[in-house]
């Protein structure tokens, strides 16, 4: 059998790489799951394609392609929680989302505070549909009292720490794991959010708690804990990475550490940058209730602000899966979370390239070469010889959320119903294939 | 079909003015039957009840009780401590269960806001919310507001002050709704810790000084204070609270001179309210508990959509 030249040609497409500065029509060319190169047309190209067999042609006249999407912020639940995720329906999920690669949480059960945790999801990933990341725990059983065998966890795979779901209450920990954590210049991932201060709240605190009469969880809750940790990032010269920024104070204090040269990164979660809390108040959607709480609509616009101004560097869904029947019950009763994944591209492109806020290329750095850069993965670019992972977006394709159609084994999503424009039209994950 | 705009009383916040009229004004007759010596009615013949109660009630319950009995409909009582929910099951499967036995209205109570609403879409029956979380409570606030009107004629231009723990009270947020639309002016007043953020958006002049709230005011409506708020760090001792806010006889002494004093019970006498108040001339706390009764059959009967021609 004669060599190819090419495994696959995605050609037409206006192709968006924001880490090359690239954004023009050309074609993606991939060999070995790796990029060989990008080009425009030329009669040259045009003989080369001829030669192709159709099924190693994608025809993305009129799409968008960009480097496979990247989100560093997922529950896959196993193990555990196989009856709400498993990896691999997460990585289905992903792949439909447009994500070649996620990064898991560890608060599984076990927890992922251990070598022998990281293996089973590593070797349970092999061969997923999208490449999976471990997060490994900042502490012993993610109970915020001793650190992990964290270089341990490094040494096998683990991008990052996090004791994510709970809050490092307690300083003097969260001091030493941001020391310990910087001999292997990995970030520690906080879930910020003082646990006295939202001690029962399950909603954010406003006039919406307040009419409703729903405990909640305030503002400052949020805002407390990460002027803390970015005064212990500054001490201790390590690298913390705020997860699921939801307010105003919170965007300020990262603005200004930022220009204070401190070394914090931060995402937000696409229902952050959509809902308010004033939706909970009309059916008690359980998947309204999320942690942290969707805020008031001057916090939204704020975070949406700190995304534009790249005070927030990323956008991560925190895609967390939670069976049917647990969240079909009363609204202060229900876990906290929703699904992610494959709303998220829909949901960017509605709510915030449409509405004029970002640009495709601005939102494609902040789900490709800027979570790359924080956590150090490879991809999130298209250059030449990077993995050939690759996401093709219909950009204005109208489509209606159906939780039907979720590939997640879980649907507790906020959003079905919604009407979107933007969908994935195809996901390649190393040269190969797998959504579309 | 319900003779309000709504099928369901789930609470009284957007109940247009015309609804809360009706319902004042349809009880002052159901209120007669409760004075006759034969106090039933045959309206809600044929008409099946159910009293669904997760959280302890005895007074709600039983005045729920006592107006379904007198309207003749046939009563089912559910409460949380003799059923199914200590084995675990879920609120929906409780709920279909019930709706399977064919039930026509359902009155419920629930410690978490919003279960009167997840009824509504899992069964036909018509609900009454009797207290949901620290939500709301429309019965309650329509038989503070009957009362208050039998007593002034009217409920427009009156200065009501609600006295009390504001924050985790589903008695006031009704009585503020429900006052509000009928054009009364509401004062809340509580220490600070038991105050809601932003309470001012609920448009209530809100005072932190019992005397000041009491100033010119024509209603006091007393809440009960929980005693276990000092656990949780919002109130110091049940003592300050009695010192900065309890209702006592020298404190009247700015209301206007035909005023009213009311609580929802159950009182903790010399705490938030002296004896000595409760029991004055000025009380209507005990009209409050027979009133409940004659709102809570208007509100069963003009949700049953049933006519009047069998009798009152």
């Amino acid at each position: 059998m004669a060599s190819k030249k090419y495994d696959l040609v995605i050609k037409d497409g206006q192709v968006i790489d924001p880490a090359l500065g690239f954004g023009k029509e050309a074609h993606v060319f991939v060999k070995d799951g790796r990029i060989v190169k990008i080009q425009k047309d030329s009669a040259a190209i045009a003989r080369d394609l001829k030669s192709l067999d159709d099924d190693q042609l994608i025809d993305a006249a009129g799409k968008i392609v960009i480097p496979g999407l990247i989100d560093i912020h997922v529950h896959l639940r196993e193990p555990g929680g196989e009856a709400k995720e498993t990896i691999e329906t997460g990585c289905r999920a992903a792949a439909a989302g447009g994500f070649t690669s996620v990064c898991c949480m560890p608060n599984t059960t076990p927890r992922i505070d251990n070598q022998e945790t990281v293996k089973f999801v590593q070797d349970r990933a092999a061969g997923a549909d999208a490449r999976v990341y471990v997060v490994g725990a900042i502490t012993k059983n993610i109970e915020g009292k001793e650190l992990s065998e964290i270089g341990d966890l490094v040494k096998i795979g683990a991008v990052a720490i996090t004791d994510d779901g709970n809050y490092v209450q307690n300083p003097e920990i969260m001091r030493r794991s941001l020391e310990y954590a910087s001999m292997f210049d990995i970030p520690v991932m906080q879930h910020a959010e003082d646990q006295f201060l939202c001690a029962g709240g399950v909603m954010n605190e406003s006039f919406q708690s307040s009419r409703l009469g729903i405990k909640g969880a305030p503002a400052v809750a949020e805002e407390i804990a990460v002027a803390r940790d970015i005064a212990l990032c500054q001490v201790t010269g390590g690298r913390l990475h705020i997860q699921h920024v939801t307010t105003r104070g919170a965007v300020e204090a990262i603005r200004k550490a930022k220009l204070a040269g401190i070394n914090v990164t931060a995402e937000v979660t696409p229902h952050h940058l959509v809902l308010t809390d004033e939706e909970i108040g009309k059916e008690f959607n359980t998947n309204l209730r999320v942690n942290p709480p969707l805020r008031s609509a001057a916090d939204r616009d704020a975070v949406i602000e700190g995304l534009i101004d790249g005070t927030i560097d990323c956008i991560a869904s925190d895609h967390a899966p939670h069976a049917e029947q647990d969240k079909d019950c009363e609204f202060d009763m229900a876990p906290p979370g929703m699904i992610g994944l494959e709303t998220t591209v829909g949901l960017i492109k509605t709510y915030l390239i449409d509405k004029g806020y970002l640009s495709w290329a601005d939102a494609v750095r902040k789900m490709t070469a800027n979570p790359a850069r924080i956590l150090g993965l490879p991809g999130g670019s298209l250059a030449v010889d990077s993995p050939a992972d690759i996401t093709i977006i219909d950009p204005e394709k109208k489509w209606t959320v159906r939780a039907d159609r979720f590939q997640s084994r879980s649907k507790n999503s906020a959003f079905i119903g919604y009407k979107l424009s933007g969908c994935v039209f195809k996901t390649i994950m190393g040269g190969r294939i797998v959504f579309g | 079909m319900s003779r309000l705009s709504s099928r369901h009383l789930l609470g009284l916040e957007g109940v247009p003015k015309e609804d809360i009229s009706r319902i004042l004004e349809t009880a002052v007759s159901f209120r007669e039957v409760i004075d006759r010596t034969i106090k039933k009615v045959p309206t809600l013949r044929g008409v099946t009840v159910l009293n669904l109660f997760y959280e302890p009630s005895t007074r709600t319950r039983i005045s729920f009780e006592l107006a379904e009995k007198r309207l003749s409909a046939d009563t089912v009582n559910f409460s949380a401590s003799t059923s199914s929910v200590k084995k675990g099951e879920s609120l929906r499967d409780t709920v279909q269960n019930i709706e399977a036995m064919k039930i026509d209205m359902v009155v419920v109570r629930h410690r978490s806001t919003g279960v009167p609403y997840f009824l509504t879409q899992c069964m036909d029956a018509n609900i009454i919310n009797a207290g949901d979380g620290a939500h709301e409570h429309p019965t309650q606030a329509l038989l503070d507001m009957f009362t208050i009107w039998r007593k002034y004629g009217r409920l427009d231009k009156l200065r009501v002050v609600l006295v009390g723990d504001i924050k985790h009270s589903r008695v006031i947020r009704s009585n503020i709704w429900g006052l509000q639309t009928m054009g009364a002016s509401v004062a809340l007043c509580g220490p600070s810790t038991l105050l809601p953020v932003e309470v001012e958006k609920f448009g209530c002049d809100v005072y932190t000084n019992v005397d000041e709230a009491l100033d010119g005011a024509d209603v006091v409506n007393v809440m009960r204070v929980q005693l276990e708020r000092q656990q949780s760090g919002l109130l110091p001792s049940q003592r300050e609270y009695t010192n900065l806010f309890g209702i006592t006889k020298d404190r009247l002494k700015r209301l206007n001179k035909n005023y009213t004093i009311m609580h929802p019970g159950p009182m903790n006498r010399g705490v938030e309210i002296a004896s000595e108040v409760a029991d004055s001339d000025h009380s209507v706390i005990l009209d409050q508990v027979t009133n409940g009764q004659a709102v809570r059959m208007a509100v069963l009967y003009l949700l049953s959509g049933r006519q009047e021609e069998e009798g009152m």
